[in-house]
């Protein structure tokens, strides 16, 4: 492989101010250091044959969080990187992507993701006022003798044009957002960038999703928080990386994040960030419920310093490298038995 | 009566801790946690909850096996592939639509209105609050925010109140769009990071196109101070103030770890520049 592949500009267009007005000041990341990249090691040699018979089905693996900034894309970037050719990463925080800034990727494709939207002809409609009341989005309404729509509103379901006796609504697409891919060395990429102003992410998290391939090892880096977005993101992964910090906040987040995922019964293991601020909770309930804590991350200035600048984790600090195969390999491990939840943990 | 609603684009900068504290400072002022996915505010403020409420927002679908005559109607018609092979409606994929109940033809596809979640009024000692608590994994937290800021804007009339703090959610999307339509003022807290100024450009971006005066404050500034000046220089080119910068301080996180804010523990640096932000809010935003 060639590293020097790694330091393209970044993608530039409307969604990227950044590329534009600020990328010449900023210092680019030093590119991976290309020897262990470049020879993935011996042991993989025999589980991951070049498209061989019995070759099976990698694994998909969502890095969540619950609390914002305990340092998904940190682990998700330096996990693709250690991975690297057996890896791709697909950036699933559409509303604040940031994969990108690490990875630095050369996209190579692009597409508007859409929703599909009602438009009325008012020469067909007979203002009966059926779509207003199948819609339970209140994305079309009758008010009197007209019938409003509100694209904004709307889920896309189809039930209004399905539905009107006059086949007087067609549908129209709503812009959502940006799809993305490229490649960041040999680690394929691909992101989803909400359009400024749109609440509906989940259509583009499932756009994003749908360009995963089953021959390599998928890496989602999921929003924050527990709501519909997570989910959406989480589910069908084979394994749920939850990366926190010890601290109430971190804690709180974490508990509700495992409970938000815990009934689609993936396994799960927490990788704990600036792991000596803070105290002891985190670890307390992990081993409360019987979650394994798969790594520690002891707060480092330098790599706070270098995770500002773009840098990844395993470029800050090489002990890393090793320490994510080591963790890596115990999430293929774990990735096959569902974790075991405690009821307590649930509650 | 204000509201100023504290939003960050990346998560994690420290929007909940400077919202803990700006509620200290201020007098007078009611809070409001817009943050329903993952709320973290009362873990400062240590409510006294007086008043609760289930939230639900929304329907979900449920197929009554006796009347389903397995047509597979509601299959083709469903655009969320909530509907199994064996014909039941998969409570996580379904949207709520209810298109599956309009187009069965034996009426066998019943709608009801799960709980989402619930909101609360409490006593602090920021002032009084409003919260609430989306159940994990659930939708809807627009609404459930919306719900939240009115009955803050309610709390403060009837208490004669001329402030509403708000601490609201991470990145730019539906809850956060909930939080900002209609403020008064909104505060970006940012990191000197390329995810922070990434990020923070977001939320300028969505703050701006709802025409709502904008702030930024850069917390952590000495992380990488070459970065916290692109924010100013990318805040300057864009006529939006910075409010100040607040030191990367450890002990922000021994007093978050005892449930207090920094700015009770006298004179650390961040509680410093925390102070000299908040006169300024003072001065060019409450006046």
């Amino acid at each position: 492989m060639n590293p020097g592949t790694l330091d393209l500009p970044s993608r530039r267009g409307p969604y990227n101010p950044l590329a534009k007005d600020n990328a010449g000041g900023i210092p680019q990341g030093m590119g991976l250091p290309g020897e262990p990249r470049g020879k993935p090691p011996g042991k993989w040699a025999g589980v991951f044959g070049n498209g061989r018979a019995g070759m099976r089905k990698r694994m998909i693996v969502s890095i969540a969080s619950g609390k914002g900034g305990t340092g998904k894309t940190t682990i998700a970037t330096s996990l693709a990187a250690v991975l690297g050719s057996r890896a791709m990463l697909l950036d699933c925080d559409v509303e604040e992507p940031n994969c990108h800034l690490f990875l630095k990727p050369e996209i190579t494709y692009r597409e508007e993701v859409t929703l599909p939207v009602p438009v009325v002809d008012t020469s067909a409609c007979t203002v009966c006022g059926r779509c207003g009341e199948v819609c339970q989005f209140s994305a079309i309404v009758v008010i009197g003798d007209q019938v409003l729509t509100f694209p904004e509103m709307c889920h896309g379901c189809g039930g209004c044009s399905l539905l009107c006796p006059e086949s007087a609504i067609r549908e129209d697409a709503r812009i959502l957002g940006i799809l993305e891919a490229g490649t960041a060395g040999d680690i394929e990429f691909v992101h989803g960038i909400v359009r400024i102003g749109e609440a509906m992410s989940p259509p583009l998290i499932k756009a994003v999703k749908k360009r995963i391939r089953p021959e390599k090892t998928a890496i989602l880096d999921c929003p924050p928080g527990a709501s519909c977005p997570v989910i959406t993101t989480v589910t069908g992964s084979d394994f749920i990386l939850m990366v926190t910090e010890p601290t109430p906040f971190g804690l709180h987040d974490l508990r509700i994040a495992i409970e938000a995922v815990t009934p689609l019964g993936i396994p799960l293991g927490v990788i704990l960030n600036r792991s000596d601020v803070g105290d002891d909770s985190v670890c307390r309930y992990c081993s409360d419920i019987g979650v394994p804590v798969l790594m520690e991350i002891p707060f480092d200035r330098g790599i706070a310093e270098g995770y500002s600048r773009g840098r990844l984790l395993v470029e800050c600090s090489s002990e890393y490298w090793q320490r994510f195969e080591e963790m890596f390999a115990r999430v293929e491990e774990l990735a096959g038995s569902p974790t075991e939840i405690t009821k307590e943990a649930a509650v | 009566m204000k509201e100023i609603v504290i939003i960050s684009g990346k998560g994690g900068t420290g929007k909940t801790s400077l919202t803990g504290c700006f509620g200290l400072l201020a007098e007078g002022n009611v809070m409001a946690d817009c943050d329903v996915d993952a709320a973290d505010l009362h873990l400062l403020a240590h409510p006294e909850v007086w008043h609760e409420e289930e939230f639900s927002g929304g329907v979900r679908a449920a197929i009554d096996p006796e009347l389903c005559t397995q047509c597979g109607a509601c299959v083709e018609a469903c655009r969320f592939n909530a509907i199994t092979t064996d014909f039941q409606v998969d409570p996580i994929a379904c949207e709520g639509c209810a298109v599956c109940h309009y187009v069965c033809p034996v009426e066998a596809v019943e709608l009801h209105e799960p709980l989402c979640g619930h909101w609360f009024m409490s006593e602090t000692r920021f002032g009084p609050m409003v919260h609430a608590a989306l159940l994990p994994g659930e939708e809807n937290s627009g609404r459930l925010v919306a719900l939240v800021r009115n009955q803050a804007k309610v709390l403060a009339q009837e208490r004669n109140k001329d402030l509403i703090l708000v601490d609201g959610a991470p990145g730019v999307g539906c809850p956060v769009i909930s939080s900002v339509t209609g403020a008064d003022h909104v505060l970006v807290v940012t990191e000197p990071s390329m995810s922070g100024l990434h990020d923070m450009e977001r939320a300028v971006q969505l703050v701006r196109g709802f025409h709502i005066p904008v702030s930024i404050i850069i917390n952590k500034h000495d992380i990488n101070p070459e970065i916290g000046g692109q924010i100013e220089a990318l805040a300057d080119s864009l006529g939006i103030k910075v409010l100040g910068r607040i030191a990367y301080d450890p002990s922000v996180v021994k007093e978050l770890v005892h449930g207090r804010c920094v700015v009770e523990n006298g004179e650390t640096p961040a509680a410093e520049d925390i102070r000299r932000i908040w006169k300024r809010i003072q001065e060019t935003i409450l006046t």
